[in-house]
């Protein structure tokens, strides 16, 4: 860990990427208290103030009902940031422990569970969450499904591979001379030699999460209104194009940040920790 | 071309497994949602009675087995049910509006490969230097947003600010052509009209770009990522101490053996595109499948939503057996392989 933080620390790109999600994670733990217009994250009205351009009053414009744009970005992203650590913390435990017991136990354990992984790998994400979305009722927690749904099979993959290279090493031999149990050899042997690979691809998915939910809401199947949420805004903007520009532009320049942020972070991570990956 | 043919028969197998599999998924999904499929297909107003012979009608009084064989062997003579969305057979509408999609998707994987593999070898042929540099933060920025805001972003620019390129639609609108194959460029040519196609390339160029913006970000990073890896390798370093020049060690040492493990992954990608093919299309109103697929999807329309999940996940599994062909064509391990045969 503490290594970790030393290689991004002296890496220009990571810096950046970490200044940027500092930024985020800031506005949206703080979004009570640095919003301007805090009330506006609900259903409010403003009918005088609506579709303003920016200006001092308001930094990044109003939407077509008088809300302050950059009140609700800052709530967005805390909407954002937590669908990816749910996502994640959902998505990556159920994957992980696919891989490895395909991986170890090899035969029909892992005949059957990497078809399956194949199966779910084989429809294109967007639309395999779009599918269950669409099956379900549009809500964040059913969201929240349909994108866990498409993570968990690239962990699955991951550390699938990893575990197949890392079975026949001999500190996993010596495991297995001396007696030790499958669980043991799993979670206590193999698991710790994956969790390089793991962290990064999770710091490089946080970011993708929230690129994915973006994308899943402005199509109308994600976060509903009025919780505020970048795709559903640029979604709501695009028929106000091209005048009231700042309505698509600002919610997508936010997408761009936090989620470059994160991808910056992953990058360097994974030029030190994993190459491979 | 007997290993060719053997890659071939075997990734048939493996993608009918495949594909077998996606279709229990998909089943088990449409199944386990709560609501009744009749009740929804008949409307809130229906009588018992008439839901009743919908069950009857549509085998859900039977088991999940059988009816999943029922749906299977409708699968399988190519009946995916009548749409309660457009109320006409869900084959009929995916065939019309497939086309355009795959017209977008084709144009810009050819966006990916033709931008994003030579930008990712010249990062490489540089490692470590500026032009590095600024090609991986620009690859990072590209697959850093959505294809929806790069759609919305490249619109403002070069359709509003500068009107370079058409705002929406496939065709000017004065053009009329008869629909053959559904794709326009072919479309026209069919129908001898030039006008008709450069105004179809024309309409395409702007969409298909948006979409492969982080395909080509993709592209070129993994690009790097394989030709750094070669540049390891020993006979580069024979090369250089013969003093080679640099630019023909690149193209001719590093770039070459690189690209077989990235088009594998590129075929992978191919999934991305058409999954943000939805995406695009409706800042462009593109009357592709988005806009079908999102209605039906908002109709709660079972049979429309099995089937286009059904036909997009065939489309990508074909382009990948196409792209593993590629791969084990260009490899000269495989194709050596058959002529010592």
């Amino acid at each position: 860990m503490k290594r970790a933080l030393t290689i991004l620390l002296s890496n220009p790109l990571s810096v950046v990427g970490l200044t940027l999600v500092t930024f985020v994670v800031l506005t949206a733990l703080l979004a009570d208290f640095i919003s301007p217009y805090p009330e506006h994250a609900g259903a409010v009205v403003d009918f005088l103030n609506a579709n303003k351009p920016p200006s001092a009053e308001y930094w990044l414009g109003t939407d077509v009902v008088g809300r302050d744009q950059l009140s609700r970005i800052f709530y967005a992203y805390r909407v954002s940031l937590g669908l990816g650590v749910v996502v994640l913390a959902i998505a990556v435990p159920i994957g992980v422990t696919v891989g490895l017991v395909a991986g170890y136990l090899g035969g029909w354990a892992d005949y059957v569970l990497m078809r399956i992984t194949d199966v779910f790998l084989s429809i294109p994400p967007l639309v395999l969450a779009l599918a269950i979305m669409g099956l379900l009722e549009p809500t964040l927690l059913n969201g929240m499904i349909a994108v866990t749904a498409m993570w968990w099979p690239w962990y699955a993959r991951l550390v699938y591979n990893i575990t197949r290279a890392q079975k026949v090493e001999g500190y996993v031999l010596a495991a297995e001379v001396i007696g030790a149990g499958k669980l043991h050899i799993i979670f206590r042997e193999i698991l710790p030699n994956c969790m390089p690979s793991i962290i990064t691809k999770m710091t490089l998915d946080f970011g993708f999460v929230i690129l994915i939910a973006a994308s899943l809401s402005f199509l109308g199947l994600g976060v509903q209104a009025p919780t505020p949420d970048l795709g559903s805004m640029v979604s709501e903007g695009t028929r106000y194009l091209p005048d009231s520009w700042w309505l698509t532009v600002f919610p997508g320049i936010a997408i761009l940040i936090a989620v470059f942020g994160f991808n910056l972070i992953g990058d360097v991570l994974r030029e030190v920790l994993d190459p491979d990956l | 071309m007997n290993s060719i043919l053997s890659v071939l028969a075997r990734r048939l197998a493996t993608t009918t497994l495949v594909l077998f599999g996606v279709s229990v998924l998909i089943f088990l999904i449409a199944r386990i949602i709560p609501g009744d499929p009749a009740r929804i297909a008949l409307g809130p107003r229906a009588t018992p009675e008439q839901v009743e012979r919908m069950r009857e009608t549509l085998h859900l009084n039977e088991p999940l087995v059988t009816q999943y064989f029922y749906f299977l062997s409708d699968l399988l003579r190519g009946d995916l049910g009548i749409s309660l969305y457009t109320n006409r057979p869900v084959m009929t509408d995916i065939a019309q509006f497939l086309p355009a999609t795959l017209e977008l998707v084709l144009l810009a994987g050819i966006f990916m490969v033709a931008i994003g593999l030579p930008l990712g070898a010249l990062a490489a042929r540089h490692r470590g230097g500026w032009p590095d540099n600024i090609i991986r933060v620009l690859t990072l920025m590209t697959v850093s947003a959505p294809s929806f805001v790069w759609a919305v972003i490249l619109v403002l620019l070069f359709s509003y600010y500068l009107p370079l390129f058409p705002i929406a639609g496939r065709i000017h609108e004065t053009i009329m052509i008869p629909p053959v194959t559904g794709f326009m460029l072919i479309d026209t040519i069919l129908a001898g009209s030039w006008d008709g196609f450069w105004s179809a390339l024309h309409h395409l160029i702007l969409p298909a770009f948006a979409l492969s913006l982080s395909g080509i970000g993709q592209a070129a990073r993994l690009t790097r990522s394989n030709m750094v890896e070669v540049y390891d390798q020993p006979y580069i370093e024979m090369a250089q101490s013969y003093g080679f020049p640099e630019d023909r060690i690149a193209r001719k040492y590093a770039f070459k053996p690189s690209l077989i493990p990235s088009l594998t992954i590129i075929g992978l990608d191919f999934a991305a595109l058409l999954g943000n093919a939805f995406l695009v299309e409706t800042i462009f109103a593109w009357p592709g499948i988005s806009r079908y697929g999102v209605g039906v999807i908002l109709q709660k329309d079972l049979n429309a939503i099995v089937g286009t999940v059904m036909i997009i996940s065939a489309t990508f599994l074909i382009a990948n057996i196409i792209v593993d062909l590629l791969v084990a064509y260009i490899n000269p391990r495989i194709r050596y392989a058959e002529r010592s045969k």
